[in-house]
């Protein structure tokens, strides 16, 4: 207990209250004391910002890192509010216990939402210093300047005092208002964009040097004393059912300490991690299969899900006339777009390590819903939260694997089952066949042109095998849960999506399904938020479409396009139509666009080269991106050459971060393009490491990466120009801009993602190219 | 379990394990090195690479028994206080994403560049291409390798 206060009192701005009560709980009398992890409470500045004596800063957000380097965006922005030197500030992130809750990591609002709040405190803490100042001083605050965090009065410079000086070691005891945390906010303003000197500037970012020198400590390296190793056993054929365990099978292996199962859960505990993984091989278990398949054959799934009657339909959208407009066009063009499931396939598989000491629970996790997962432990454990912690650290990234972050769970159980620290990992195969999917999409679209090649009638329809989707460490839906037996009455609804474009088309009509596979429940095959859940495969679909459109009219792609965005001005409120006409037009000038319909003109040789677009939007953020492909026609190989992105999110914290960033993002969906398919038989999955998961390689890299940051805003220089999140749109047109690359360069059109050799292959000899 | 001595960034360690006990349990679990990672534990990744011998070896499918020689992990690259140049290299380029792959691509890169220090870009392509990164760096890391190899290490 005193050892845990400690920690506590060196760990940063905490707002805690030690209550002498005990509490009843699942550990009776031995319970701790209520209150010991308190929500840090973001109504106090003091939860936000330390200033330290020696004039440094400590910020504290409640955000997790996916990779992108948001801390070092954060501690930017509040440096520029406050007035610091951002090398004179630290920034901690995602521990329940010591940050205040702004949800993790998700839809790339870290800097669009999160970021606002942390702007706002840090400014009154700057208002909060010249206050103090100015009492010292005699003067009013008016009378002062301030600059990396030394405050002067302006009219006797020899009177100075830091940050430092003022507060450092203290607390401000000020606090904030704001109906939520989102919203929180004290008296002071943010600047405007025109006095912000660290934002718009690239520093390195504070984590990579750990990360290339072997410093850093990871959340998979946690080892408290005593700690155990678990492994799961997971039902070798989906939806089957655990009918006994032979112990003897095991008990006799070194280091070994117990089997614990419950239902359909099944790990095996042991002293060392090999021993575990060990064991976890050599224990005989007798499993009955379902009485019915769990899912069709993965090449038979888009025909199953053509055929399925929804589990849910949203009400069509509908503009005009689409059924006179489809009856008089000089041309209907009909295509269907299919897309697999898809995986995380995190890089490391699901772990973390659980500390049951005193009675709490404390997780060290790289869960980027380090507050969610707290919760639903708290409530899958039927403890107390304020005696469960998630302590967050960094991880492999799986970009929206970890919402559904069910190693968490299970060390938490495991621990408290063993009453000793216990580590849980996944093994690669677990990973790979059991993690959370992108939903797989089948698309049909229609479109109608005119006499004169003018997008008269458009019809989308979409079919997402996304029933029961998972992604928010709910209690009852971790995959541990579902093993134990646990059944939400109502499993989610699930989505399909809208084509995310600003095309103005006179008649349109949208209609949107989501089906279900016949196994909801304790399936390897379940849906979760993999980055842009649902953008790049109905973007795949609309921005093919829209170039077998561009095709049929014999009209140039990126002219197509324009056309198009420029045939209305009604524009919402970020100016997306606008923005969305300056990134195509920017992509297109970067690439050096020839102005030519698709596809190229007949070439000779093996290789042949092609380019094609694609554009879309996430939230406000647009983005458009062209390929350059060479396809060799022998082998259908296909190596995507140069890569252009032009990308307007707003306004840009870190510019060089922020192109890492689009980098990862393009090709992560480069990847999807090319190779990545989750495949199954009608017992389980396939897909089990990266042999049967292909993914990018080093092979694939584009020998060149083109990035323009635009700022579209119809009024780029106003002071309140908005960022929005950029962790996500890079990936959303890249599918379809290499499928119209390949057509460009082809003539072939592929509608079935990926474009794996094979698949390219026969299609390049279907067509005698 | 059997007594095991192993010399891992200069220092000898001794460690009671099984022989067949994958190195990369060894060096997380016992020496509470954190450079290489687990991966996939079947040798296809790259996460949990050492350089033993010279050589980029995956030690999540390397027998502690069978290790002779000295093993050097990411932590032992940098001498006398000085980041190696890849490591450098990969901190101007800004590198990583979430960095958990960039063990393996920095030790395959260090193997690759101390056999041949001037690549072309084809066998910088192909000397990696066994080294995965699902945040798929690797444009940046191609880049930071050129860096190196351009700058006559």
């Amino acid at each position: 207990m005193s050892s845990r206060r400690e920690f506590l009192k060196t760990s940063g701005a905490l707002i805690v209250s030690f209550s002498a009560a005990k509490v009843a709980g699942p550990f009776g009398v031995e319970a701790q004391a209520a209150g010991l992890y308190p929500d840090p409470d973001f109504r106090q500045l003091d939860s936000w910002i330390v200033i330290h004596e020696d004039n440094t800063a400590t910020f504290f957000v409640g955000k997790t890192d996916c990779g992108q380097g948001t801390g070092t965006a954060f501690r930017q922005m509040m440096s520029d509010e406050l007035d610091i030197a951002y090398d004179k500030t630290t920034c901690v992130m995602g521990s329940t216990h010591n940050t205040v809750d702004q949800g993790g990591s998700g839809g790339s609002d870290a800097i669009q939402t999160d970021g606002w709040p942390m702007r706002r405190v840090a400014a009154e803490a700057r208002r909060v210093l010249l206050d103090m100042a100015a009492s010292r001083f005699g003067v009013p605050a008016e009378a002062l300047t301030v600059s990396a965090a030394v405050v002067t009065v302006k009219a006797d410079p020899s009177k100075r005092v830091t940050y430092g000086e003022l507060i450092g070691g203290r607390k401000f005891h000020v606090a904030l208002t704001g109906a939520n945390i989102d919203a929180t906010t004290g008296i002071a303003r943010v600047k405007p964009v025109q006095e912000l000197k660290i934002v718009g500037q690239s520093p390195q970012r504070y984590d990579i040097p750990a990360k290339a020198n072997g410093s850093l400590k990871w959340a998979t390296g946690v080892r408290p004393a005593g700690m155990l190793h678990a492994r799961n056993v997971k039902p070798p054929v989906a939806g089957a059912t655990l009918v006994s365990i032979d112990e003897s099978s095991v008990q006799r292996l070194p280091g070994f300490v117990k089997v614990v199962s419950k239902g359909n859960y099944l790990a095996v505990v042991c002293e060392r991690e090999e021993q575990a993984i060990n064991a976890a091989r050599q224990l005989k278990v007798k499993w009955d299969k379902p009485a019915t398949a769990p899912f069709p054959p993965s090449e038979d799934l888009f025909k199953y899900m053509r055929g399925a009657t929804p589990t849910s339909s949203s009400n069509p959208i509908v503009v005009g006339n689409p059924d006179p407009a489809f009856a008089s066009a000089a041309r209907v063009v009909e295509a269907d777009y299919d897309i697999p499931f898809q995986g995380h396939t995190a890089f490391g598989p699901a772990h973390a390590t659980a500390d049951p000491s005193n009675g709490q629970m404390t997780v060290y996790s790289n869960d980027m819903k380090s507050y969610g997962m707290r919760n639903g432990i708290a409530s899958f454990l039927n403890m107390p939260r304020e005696q469960v912690r998630v302590i967050w650290m960094e991880g492999p990234q799986g970009y929206g694997r970890t919402a559904a972050d069910d190693a968490g769970f299970e060390a938490a159980y495991l621990a408290k089952e063993l009453g000793r620290p216990v580590r849980v990992q996944w093994m690669r195969n677990e990973e790979t066949a059991w993690d959370t999917k992108g939903p797989a999409f089948a698309c049909t679209l229609r479109g109608g042109l005119d006499a004169q090649g003018n997008l008269v009638a458009y019809d989308y329809m979409a079919r997402s095998a996304d029933y029961n989707h998972l992604g928010y460490n709910e209690a009852d839906t971790v995959l541990i849960a579902q093993l134990m037996g646990a059944r939400r009455a109502k499993p989610a609804t699930g989505s399909a999506a809208t084509p995310s474009e600003m095309y103005a088309i006179p008649n349109r009509r949208m209609t949107m399904h989501v089906v279900s596979l016949p196994l909801v429940w304790e399936t390897p095959v379940r849906t979760g938020n993999l980055r842009d859940p649902n953008g790049p495969q109905s973007t795949f679909a609309s921005e093919s479409f829209i170039d077998e459109l561009a095709a049929a009219a014999n009209a140039d792609p990126v002219a197509f396009r324009l056309k198009l965005l420029t045939a209305s001005n009604a524009d919402d409120g970020g100016f997306k139509r606008a923005r969305s006409i300056a990134v195509v037009k920017a992509a297109a000038e970067l690439y050096g666009w020839d102005t030519r319909p698709s596809p190229k003109p007949r070439q000779s040789g093996n290789v042949l080269t092609g380019r094609g677009m694609a554009y879309a939007f996430r939230g406000q953020t647009v983005v458009a991106e062209i390929a350059e492909v060479e396809v060799n026609r022998t082998t259908g190989h296909v190596w995507v050459k140069r890569l252009v992105c032009a990308h307007d999110c707003g306004l840009v914290i870190n510019p060089e971060g922020l192109k890492r960033t689009i980098e990862g993002g393009m090709l992560h969906s480069l990847s999807r393009a090319l190779y990545e398919e989750v495949q199954f038989d009608t017992e389980k999955v396939t897909s089990v490491d990266w042999a049967s998961s292909p993914s990018l390689t080093h092979l694939d890299a584009p020998a060149k990466i083109d990035i323009v940051l635009v700022n579209g805003d119809p009024n780029p220089q106003r002071p309140d120009l908005p960022d929005y999140g950029a962790g996500e749109t890079s990936c959303t047109p890249m599918i379809a801009a290499v499928a119209n690359a390949i057509f460009d360069a082809t003539g072939v059109r592929l509608r079935r993602v990926p474009f794996r050799v094979a698949r390219v292959l026969a299609a390049l000899k279907a067509a005698r190219v | 379990m059997s007594t095991i001595t192993l010399k891992v960034n200069g220092a000898s360690h001794t460690v009671d394990v099984e022989p067949s006990t994958p190195l990369l349990y060894v060096l997380r679990n016992d020496l509470g090195l954190e450079g290489p990672k687990f991966g996939c534990g079947l040798g296809q990744c790259g996460a949990c690479t050492v350089i033993i011998n010279g050589v980029a070896t995956r030690s999540c499918v390397t027998a502690t028994s069978s290790v002779k020689s000295e093993v050097t992990t990411l932590e032992g690259l940098a001498a006398g206080g000085k980041l190696h140049p890849l490591q450098q290299a990969w901190i101007d380029e800004q590198v990583p994403q979430c960095g958990f792959c960039q063990n393996g691509q920095i030790m395959t890169a260090k193997a690759l560049l101390d056999r041949n220090p001037h690549p072309t870009d084809t066998q910088i392509r192909e000397g990696m291409a066994r080294t995965l990164c699902r945040c798929m760096t690797y444009y940046r890391v191609q880049a930071a390798i050129k860096r190196v190899a351009g700058g006559g290490v």
